[in-house]
């Protein structure tokens, strides 16, 4: 039982990394319907930014200490969420009206020119640096089971995420604005939405979660690299897909999810070789029960 | 119109010959050595070292007159730590450039790319620290200035039996890498038969972040050590997670941990810890103490690990073997290569088997306050 509910801990640490990056994805999914490749390097360039600034706002607010913390998220994710726009305004718009199979491409072009530039030795190179403590972690022992404290400060954060993102959706003239053209671009346009402009701000808030994520991720695991972003960037990708793409809460759960099974998975002697195996093999599964995902409503094309 | 015939098919010839030779040896005046490694990438700083090392030696030859009264031009390929690439790197330089002999990889999974290349050519390689029992078996040109995993699985089962006392072992392996399957298995074998008992047995893959499910798995079985035959990159995190987990036991695995990496990575997580390795850089050798001396000199002050060491001694084993057999011509070379008896390295005396493999000794290294401090050496 001990065990059972240790790997359920574990399961949910690295669960909602995923779920975070997968906000991110459903989020740029909802309004321009197209996936975001570049959205897991993305991820890459803000636990980047915090190893870069980190130092510096060490000396400004301390080492380890929450507000240092907290201003080192704050910087990764308003520098990623600039980097976000910068490649929406260079890359994406020009094709804004381009059939979407060439959006992708160049979104997989993007991916692949920003991990090949990092990897280069005078930018990041490609050895893994070690990620700096931006928090004194401790762990909390209960009974048998032990719960680190960056697995509850990742699950809190992307729970309190999913609610302002929601919020922001939902509650707010942006948040309208975003469903509006989501809906109907040219619509929208005519009831004097600002497109171009809405898009960016879904780029931007998008990058920001893979930022926030990156530098959840790199304190999890303190080696980083120019390719740390693929892995959880195509499991997240997956875990959108999983909860029903475009919808957030069903990202969320898509990424706990995922983590779930592949904690399980690698925890079972004989199976730990296919922890993806297994993963990904629930996953088409579900997807042959609901192919729209867990919470994904199907919707018809107008042809 | 016959002599005509038989005049232009002999100028043909020649034409053809002039070029091929020309070709194969690169003007005549540089004896060509390739070398291939993984300079960036998962594994940069193995293939770094490894590569600062011969670099040094080839510069050291120059240096002192060249061999056969020739300069040795050390032409180096990069294969970026990616399964696919030492194949083209190998192929590249045996076709193209016209080297006589390969130096390289560390890592087993690509020194197995790229023997069945040049064991087809017929061109002499070298890997400096691959360890894998199947690299030399590959072919009679294969060969390895290293220890085996048979010898380095045994030396640490008995490490595990003898001094961690250990009864029971977890074991966690690297299902992508060759290395660490094939030390799993050797380390099992000998471990077995001392009367160990083996526990959970995990795998991950190389470049996975979390690790928890695993050592969750593990921590539940409550084994009195766990063997983790890997890369430095991943052991870094699987002992950081491992100490997250309220995990003391000893964790312990073989020379794929050296690199200073563990220590910047895995900080105080690493405390306490084993592998086993080729040297220690304190050995007191008069060609360790001169080694380490011109590493310094040559690479501003960088401590050199033991990767730097085989790297060289790969180097000065293929020079040595050029210099008694006379010639770069493959088939002399091998068996020169093969005849390789008492030559003193920077990382020991090496002798190459009948398998082609290196007899020698092997340093237990402990982690303390975050530095590499020598533990035993272990005699074959």
């Amino acid at each position: 039982m001990d065990w059972f509910l240790q790997q359920a801990i574990n399961g949910l640490g690295l669960g909602a990394i995923y779920a975070l990056i997968a906000l991110g994805y459903t989020m740029v999914y909802g309004v321009l319907r197209f996936i975001n490749f570049a959205h897991s390097d993305v991820l890459m360039l803000g636990a980047f930014t915090a190893l870069y600034v980190a130092p510096q706002i060490e000396k400004v607010a301390g080492a380890e200490s929450p507000v240092g913390c907290v201003m080192v998220f704050v910087v990764a994710a308003a520098v990623c969420a600039c980097i976000g726009m910068l490649i929406e305004r260079l890359a994406y718009r020009p094709l804004r009206n381009r059939p979407k199979l060439a959006v992708l491409i160049t979104a997989i072009g993007v991916s692949l020119l920003i991990e090949y530039t990092a990897q280069n030795e005078k930018v990041f190179g490609s050895a893994p640096q070690p990620f700096p403590k931006l928090l004194s972690d401790y762990e909390i022992n209960l009974g048998n089971l032990v719960v680190s404290s960056n697995d509850i400060l990742t699950v809190g954060v992307t729970i309190v995420l999913l609610v302002a993102m929601w919020w922001i959706v939902q509650k707010t003239r942006v948040g309208t604005a975003m469903r509006a053209v989501s809906y109907n671009q040219q619509a929208a346009a005519l009831m004097g939405v600002p497109v171009d402009k809405i898009i960016s701000f879904t780029f931007g808030l998008g990058s920001a979660l893979a930022a926030i994520a990156g530098v959840l991720y790199a304190m999890k695991a303190p080696g980083i690299e120019p390719l740390m972003g693929v892995q959880p960037g195509l499991r997240a990708f997956v875990a959108a897909v999983l909860g029903g793409i475009g919808n957030l809460p069903g990202a969320v759960l898509g990424g706990f999810l995922l983590g779930l099974l592949e904690t399980f998975a690698g925890g079972i002697p004989g199976l730990s070789n296919y922890r993806d195996a297994i993963a990904f093999g629930i996953l088409i599964l579900i997807l042959l029960l609901k192919p729209a995902g867990l919470l994904g409503r199907s919707t018809i094309e107008k042809v | 119109m016959k002599a005509q015939y038989w005049i232009s098919s002999l100028v043909v010839i020649l034409i053809v010959f002039i070029s091929l030779s020309s070709c194969k040896s690169g003007g005549g005046d540089k004896i060509k050595v390739g070398e291939f490694a993984s300079l960036t990438g998962k594994e940069a700083t193995f293939g770094t070292s490894a590569h600062e090392g011969t670099l040094l030696a080839i510069e050291q030859v120059n240096l002192s007159g060249g061999v056969l009264g020739k300069q040795l031009e050390l032409l180096t390929e990069d294969d970026q730590t990616k399964a696919g690439e030492p194949a083209n790197a190998v192929n590249k330089l045996i076709s193209k450039d016209g080297v006589i002999a390969i130096l390289g990889e560390v890592a087993s999974s690509r020194s197995l790319e790229a023997a069945p290349i040049c064991q087809q050519s017929q061109i002499p390689m070298i890997s400096p620290a691959s360890t894998n029992p199947t690299v030399t078996q590959e072919g009679n040109y294969i060969f390895r200035v290293c220890f085996n995993d048979d010898f380095q699985g045994g030396a640490l089962a008995n490490f595990a039996s003898g001094t961690l006392k250990a009864k029971k072992v977890a074991i966690l392996t690297d299902v992508k890498s060759d290395y660490s399957k094939g030390l799993a298995k050797s380390f099992k074998a000998k471990y077995s038969n001392n009367g160990g008992n083996i526990g959970t047995e995990l795998d991950f893959n190389g470049g996975d972040k979390d690790f928890k499910g695993q050592l969750t798995a593990i921590k539940s079985d409550n084994p009195d050590a766990i063997f983790l035959p890997g890369y430095y990159n991943d052991v870094a995190l699987i002992c950081i997670q491992a100490k997250q987990l309220g995990m003391n036991i000893p964790i312990f695995g073989g020379d794929g941990w050296e690199s200073e990496s563990l220590l910047t990575i895995g900080k105080d997580a690493m405390e306490g810890h084993y592998f086993s390795t080729h040297c220690s850089i304190e050995q007191p050798t008069p060609e360790m103490t001169a080694f380490v001396a011109a590493y310094q000199k040559r690479f501003e002050g960088k401590t050199p690990d033991a990767m730097a060491v085989l790297g060289y001694d790969s180097a000065m084993v293929l020079v040595d073997a050029i210099k008694r057999a006379k010639t770069t011509e493959s088939v002399a070379l091998r068996d020169a290569i093969a005849a390789t008896k008492n030559f003193a390295g920077a990382s020991g005396n090496i002798n190459l088997n009948a398998d082609r493999d290196a007899v020698k000794a092997l340093v237990f290294i402990q982690i303390k306050n975050e530095k590499f401090t020598y533990n035993t050496t272990v005699n074959p």
